[in-house]
């Protein structure tokens, strides 16, 4: 992946939504789903960097969240890189089971597996990359339609 | 971006404002929570002004709902926007609280 954005950012939450707002901004024109670029994609990075800042970087202020992101038409890719040691996401049990439903944790990669087209970590669990396909303009779908099934 | 709290009848309603997200849960959990040591029993989260709702809101939302029914309380949920119902959809959250479409009808036989 050839990034055209590369933001690298404190270990700290309250940097999150600033992040997650201007890679929003950058990705505006990258495809004709609006729906889909302000929800999905705000999930996808907003649920990578909350992991990677209090998990993967264990709330560390020392260390850092690198995010790099590279727009194509109608692809939007985005690889969130914690300092961590990682984890291994197959071991996430799912929140929608009755026996979960009533956790209070346990929701993020779930959401993102949902609402992103890709999602795929590296062998060691601390870097994530989310690939969101859109519609080029003029293409004529849907988004609203297309959100859940993402 | 914040909390606004009002008693409506024996109610109080808490007006989220902007976003429900990672970095300011905490502060809803702790004005939630004040209020229920306080005495207040009936609560409705408004969500008319906002935007987004991330995982850890949504953890928050159902840790507070289960603090104040072991209390003998009821929280509810108002005004869910698209993007935010299709959150509590996916995660099948809709089944454990009751939204209601405007405050009103929330507040109705709270």
């Amino acid at each position: 992946m050839a990034p055209d954005l590369v933001l690298d950012i404190p270990n700290d939450l309250a940097s999150i939504e600033e992040a997650v707002t201007y890679v929003m901004q950058r990705c505006a024109a990258c495809g004709d789903d609006p729906p889909k670029l302000r929800l999905n994609l705000r999930v996808g990075l907003t649920e990578a960097l909350a992991n990677a800042m209090l998990y993967g970087n264990d709330r560390d202020p020392s260390k850092r969240v690198r995010v790099e992101v590279a727009f194509q038409e109608s692809v939007i890719t985005a690889r969130i890189t914690d300092e961590g040691r990682g984890f291994d996401p197959h071991c996430i049990a799912d929140p929608t089971l009755p026996a979960n439903r009533a956790k209070p944790v346990g929701r993020g990669i779930f959401l993102m597996r949902k609402l992103l087209d890709e999602v795929h970590f590296n062998d060691c669990g601390n870097s994530v990359t989310l690939v969101l396909r859109l519609p080029p303009y003029g293409g004529g779908e849907d988004g609203a339609d297309r959100r859940a099934s993402a | 971006m914040g909390f606004q709290v009002e008693k409506v009848g024996d109610a109080l309603v808490v007006d989220v404002e902007g976003q429900l997200i990672v970095g300011n849960r905490q502060e809803l959990k702790q004005r939630v929570l004040e209020e229920l040591e306080k005495g207040e029993r009936k609560f409705v989260v408004d969500f008319e002004k906002t935007g987004y709702i991330d995982s850890s809101g949504l953890g928050v939302l159902v840790s507070l709902s289960k603090k104040v029914r072991e209390q003998g309380g009821e929280l509810r949920l108002a005004n869910l926007n698209e993007d935010l119902k299709t959150l509590f959809e996916l995660t099948k959250l809709d089944t454990l609280f009751h939204i209601a479409d405007s405050r009103e009808a929330a507040l109705k036989g709270l």
